[in-house]
């Protein structure tokens, strides 16, 4: 397997590129700026409210008039349970992605690789299930998973939210490999490899951008979800995050726990994006390296 | 015409076609006898475990009775479905478990207005009068709590409104009393607004925004003109002279300046907010917001500068409108011998004193009203007892989402300019009977 | 070049290999999929059909209950929705929810492509920027309502910050603004996240050949980089415009139900059925799908992101048409 070298999967640029001198380079960072700023500045919003206190949690100043962690606090009250709703939104989250992925990455060779008649009929049904709104699934679906028992279980949850999961991941991921030249595979092949280590070991890492993103976006999809979540739980113990956010109370009826919710929003978001950058930096790694041994 | 009595054997068969991999039988097959309707008088039985359906309570009081009623019940637990805090998403959520006639939900804490609905849908049983000390009750809880003079809910807490204003700058301006008509105010605010330090402020503000706070505004100002939204017989009454005064006095409240623009964004936050800044001189309220304005950790603008009164009139007091919770028992409940034990413990003049250490939502006996100890923690009682008293429910029809949902359309549309208030009412009537005539 | 086998290497006269069998690898490997998609999708969305053709009764019996059972209406209840006293209504909202996805996709999918380009680059600090592209669509969308609905409050930081005192949670072209930004700032990281992940496979063998032949920056960006990730772009916007004809949470959350200016297809459908009117829900449900389906064919149709009938020897052609255009 000497002569075989996938294109070189391109995480940056060469250097030489940026040889137009330090006007463009400076451009680029105002642009850059530009960027964070655009991107960060709600979040900022969402991120000084969460330390203010109840009372003054309308304010407009750029820092907290007064310092407080008392929305923190009251996110992680025993009795709001929000420790066992993120563990729940994580298991939910993370079988839907593999699930997706999975499913995702058998539909999309088929399609891409195989032949077989009517392919844009399949893709098309594929992705019309993302077409009906998401509020008119629920009391059909409620009646559904009554019946079958699924109510208060992890499966109620995962399963809905793979109908927008799989044609994601579906689309996604056969564009990805129709774009893969098929001499790769072919070679591999010659060389002695069996259908499937060729899948596995050239075609695979190659698609691994697609099959990250669709990772990523698959995963926070989920774990925002929250009207299934909603109504096919009702036990406190396997209810996810963005439903026990839901559950926050303020001191009375009409009074919004905005700075709880904003807390929460925090506490969810952070970890999450940390998560994913951690696990970008390793799969990518992983996969690439499998594609040149 | 083909009549389809809520059978869903046919969906069931269509689905089956589709999803022949999915058991679908337990859909055609009946698990249960048809759930006893409402209303028809029936024995309540069945002993065993609950559900209690119900807001967050942030307070731990409801917690607290619950814990009580467990310990002592080994046999007949209660557990607590919470459901979101917003009040469109519980409903949702009770709608949808009728829908699919769900045993989960026991007894559900039901928001006043939404009895009538239920009760004329079969989603609740009625209830035996004699399990409640009724007389001892407000009686607009009661009547709030019944659908057709038959009694659907049990009363859990109750709500009213209540005028905050600025007593330091009254005071300031010379005006001894709080007012109690619509003239008087004005002409307090022009007093008011006078002085140096009123300057920037705003004379009054309710709740505006395109949402129940409105309809609770205007049924207010209907009802303190003397008017009505809806005729003792269910005939909408909002094409005349009294809704049309009420109706000109936000409109002209919003064209003077006397309501400032912004509050036709308002919901009750805002304008809580908005007073608390010092920007309002009258705000209508719940008593909710009493403990914001009081606190004394700086974030009240206004400590020790207000006042509360009842909502004024056209041409007297004002007339409040009634919210408040009830706790009825879901139809489709196994143990509904158990949940009414359960409620006419939740709701005895005992549990609501403990709670009342705990909480701030206001009591259903009167008793409580003028009791020292109470009021000591509430001062606003004597107050709010006085705004319920002369207090009127909102309609109270089976179609509430969409008399409320018309209500809101039309007076925005005159609020914010987009109709002459005569036209608004016109058009307003119009859907109302629509909606009422079916 | 060191590959032997590099994508623009003459095509050997190699026929595609067609293994035995592949039609029933293909059933073998599609069959999960359907079944998932047909348990959540094919039971309530027949069950919609079937809805759609009932009324539901709204009279009240003499003790004042509601009187049970639905009749059948056949195709009144659509009839009603496109011709009937509320008819406005409901031109309104499909006016509303097109315009939504016109303008946020647009806007998205410029903005989504400048994320994408940048977050190819090497420089210092990139693993923040992705940190910081990732944020607006990690934040659940319950709680992004909440602070933009905050944010454009009227004493909020928006007025603030613009010296204005604009109502933008009332009715009016304010109110859409409000949307159309939160929506913008929600789901451009979508986009730039699946561009990006097309950005990286295309090899840099095209982007050198090109940069020997003195291609500029922006023509690079025109010639090479743009036709090569439109299959990927295609698709990223294709699942937006999906998404986005369905918008609800995010008017819903910051302007509120009923609101003209505002009220999409989606929110009209849960009106309805939130009033119990579940006849006339379900056929606003099944006119949306039925829209949504017709704009996803004119797209797919008019920018070709037909992704089977792309077939792979189409896919190397055009990477090498890109090459010699930019190289021009």
């Amino acid at each position: 397997m000497t002569t075989i070298t996938a294109p070189t999967v391109r995480t940056a640029p060469p250097a030489k590129r940026r040889r137009k001198g330090t006007g463009a380079a400076v451009l680029r960072y105002v642009g850059i700026a530009i960027v964070a700023v655009y991107c960060l500045a709600p979040f900022y919003w969402m991120l000084v409210s969460s330390f203010r206190r109840s009372g003054d949690i309308f304010d407009n100043s750029l820092l907290p008039t007064t310092w407080s962690l008392e929305s923190y606090a009251q996110v992680f009250d025993s009795s709001t349970m929000f420790g066992t709703a993120l563990l729940n939104s994580l298991i939910v989250a993370s079988i839907t992605t593999a699930l997706a992925l999975v499913l995702g990455i058998f539909a999309a060779y088929a399609i891409a690789r195989l032949n077989f008649p009517f392919k844009s009929s399949i893709l098309a049904i594929v992705i019309a299930t993302s077409m009906f709104p998401g509020i008119s699934v629920v009391v059909p679906l409620l009646r559904l998973f009554s019946d079958i028992g699924w109510i208060n279980t992890y499966q109620a949850m995962i399963v809905p939210s793979l109908s927008f999961a799989i044609p994601l991941a579906v689309w996604n991921l056969t564009t990805f490999m129709k774009q893969l030249p098929f001499e790769l595979e072919q070679a591999a092949m010659i060389d002695g490899c069996t259908k499937w280590q060729a899948f596995r070991l050239v075609l695979l890492p190659l698609a691994a951008p697609g099959v990250f993103t669709t990772a990523i976006l698959t995963f926070i999809h989920s774990w925002n979800e929250f009207i299934i979540a909603l109504s096919m739980v009702n036990d406190p113990a396997i209810q996810t995050a963005t439903v026990a956010i839901s559950k926050f109370t303020g001191a009375s009826d009409f009074q919004a726990p905005y700075g709880a919710q904003m807390a929460a929003g925090v506490v969810v978001t952070i970890p999450l994006v940390i998560m994913i950058l951690l696990f970008q930096r390793r799969i990518v790694e992983g996969l690439t390296s499998g594609a040149t041994k | 015409m083909k009549q389809r009595r809520h059978d869903r054997r046919t969906v069931a068969g269509i689905a089956m076609m589709a999803t022949a991999a999915i058991a679908l039988s337990a859909c055609s097959g009946s698990t249960t006898p048809p759930a006893e309707s409402g209303g028809s008088g029936t024995e309540l039985e069945g002993r065993g475990p609950i559900q209690y359906v119900s807001s967050p309570d942030a307070s731990g009081a409801a917690q607290q009775s619950i814990d009580e009623w467990n310990e002592a019940n080994p046999d007949e637990q209660v557990e607590w479905v919470e459901l979101p805090l917003d009040a469109d998403q519980q409903r949702q959520q009770m709608v949808q478990n009728a829908q699919v006639k769900g045993e989960t939900y026991s007894v559900l804490n039901l928001d006043v207005v939404w009895t009538s609905e239920f009760a004329a849908n079969r989603w609740i049983t009625e209830l035996p009068e004699d399990a409640f000390p009724l007389d001892e009750h407000i009686p607009a809880t009661v009547e709030a709590a019944s659908y057709r003079d038959v009694l659907y809910g049990a009363p859990y807490y109750t709500d009213g409104a209540l005028l905050y204003s600025r007593s330091d700058l009254l005071t300031a301006a010379g005006v001894a009393e709080a007012p109690q008509t619509w003239d008087e105010m004005q002409a307090a605010c022009d007093a008011v607004l006078a002085l140096p330090e009123a300057e920037g402020m705003s004379c009054y503000a309710g709740q505006f925004d395109k949402n129940e706070g409105l309809t609770v505004n205007f049924s207010e100002a209907v009802g303190s003109a003397g008017g009505s939204l809806f005729d003792d017989e269910g005939k909408p009454t909002v094409d005349t002279p009294e809704a049309l005064t009420a109706l000109n006095f936000l409109v002209d409240g919003f064209e003077s300046g006397m309501i400032p623009k912004n509050a036709i964004t308002f919901q009750e936050e805002q304008g809580r907010q908005a007073f608390q800044d010092g920007n309002l001189v009258f705000l209508r309220n719940w008593p909710y917001v009493y403990a914001s304005f009081s606190a004394t950790d700086g974030t009240s603008g206004v400590e020790g500068k207000f006042g509360v009164s009842a909502i004024p009139g056209e041409s007297g007091p004002g007339v409040s409108t009634i919210g408040g919770r009830n706790l009825a028992i879901s139809a489709f409940a196994e143990n509904k011998a158990t949940a009414l034990d359960f409620i006419t413990f939740f709701t005895s003049e005992e549990q609501e004193e403990k709670r009342l250490e705990l909480s701030s939502r206001a009591p259903v006996f009167s008793s409580f009203f003028t009791d020292e100890a109470a009021t000591e923690k509430l001062p606003y009682l004597p107050t709010l007892l006085e705004s319920l008293e002369n207090a009127q429910p909102r309609p109270r029809v089976v179609a509430y989402g969409e008399t409320t949902a018309a209500i809101q359309d039309e007076i925005y549309a005159a609020l914010t300019g987009e109709k002459s208030p005569e036209d608004a009412l016109a058009d307003l009537q119009d859907a109302l009977t629509e909606i009422t005539s079916d | 070049m060191t590959s032997s086998l590099s994508v623009d290497a003459p095509r050997t006269g190699t026929p595609r290999p067609k293994g035995k069998g592949e039609g029933s690898m293909a059933t073998a490997l599609l069959s999960p999929t359907f079944i998932v998609l047909a348990l959540v999708i094919a039971y309530p969305l027949l069950s919609a059909v079937y809805q759609s053709m009932f009324s539901s009764q709204s009279g009240l019996d003499a003790d004042g209950f509601v009187v049970e059972g639905e009749t059948f209406v056949g195709i009144a209840n659509y009839l009603d929705i496109f011709t009937g006293s509320d008819s406005p209504r409901f031109y309104n909202a499909l006016w509303n929810t097109s315009f939504f996805t016109f303008v946020s996709v647009s806007l998205e999918t410029v903005i989504g492509v400048a994320f994408a380009v940048m977050m190819n680059r090497a420089f210092k600090g990139r693993a923040f920027l992705r940190a910081a592209i990732l944020v607006p669509w990690a934040i659940p969308t319950a709680v992004s309502g909440l602070l933009w609905r905050w944010i454009f409050q009227s004493n909020g930081i928006a007025n603030e910050l613009l010296n204005q005192e604009i109502l933008w949670t009332a009715e009016g072209m304010s109110a859409q603004i409000a949307v159309i930004t939160a929506e913008v700032w929600k789901t451009a990281p979508f986009i730039g996240l699946l561009v990006l992940a097309g950005m990286q496979i295309i090899p840099e063998e095209v982007y050198e050949a090109a940069k020997l032949d003195g291609a500029s920056g922006w023509r690079q960006f025109w010639s090479i980089t743009l036709p090569l990730v439109r299959p990927a772009l295609l698709v990223a916007v294709l699942f937006r415009l999906l998404d986005s004809l369905r918008m609800f949470d995010l008017p819903f959350v910051l302007i509120g139900p009923r609101k003209s200016s505002v009220e999409t297809l989606s929110i009209l459908a849960w009106d309805e059925s939130n009033q119990l009117n579940y006849g006339a829900a379900s056929a606003f449900s099944i006119i949306l799908v039925i829209y949504v389906a017709i704009i996803a064919f004119v797209f797919i149709k008019l920018l070709g992101a037909n992704v089977a009938g792309d077939s792979e020897e189409k896919s190397v052609r055009r990477m090498r048409t890109a090459r010699r255009k930019a190289a021009r």
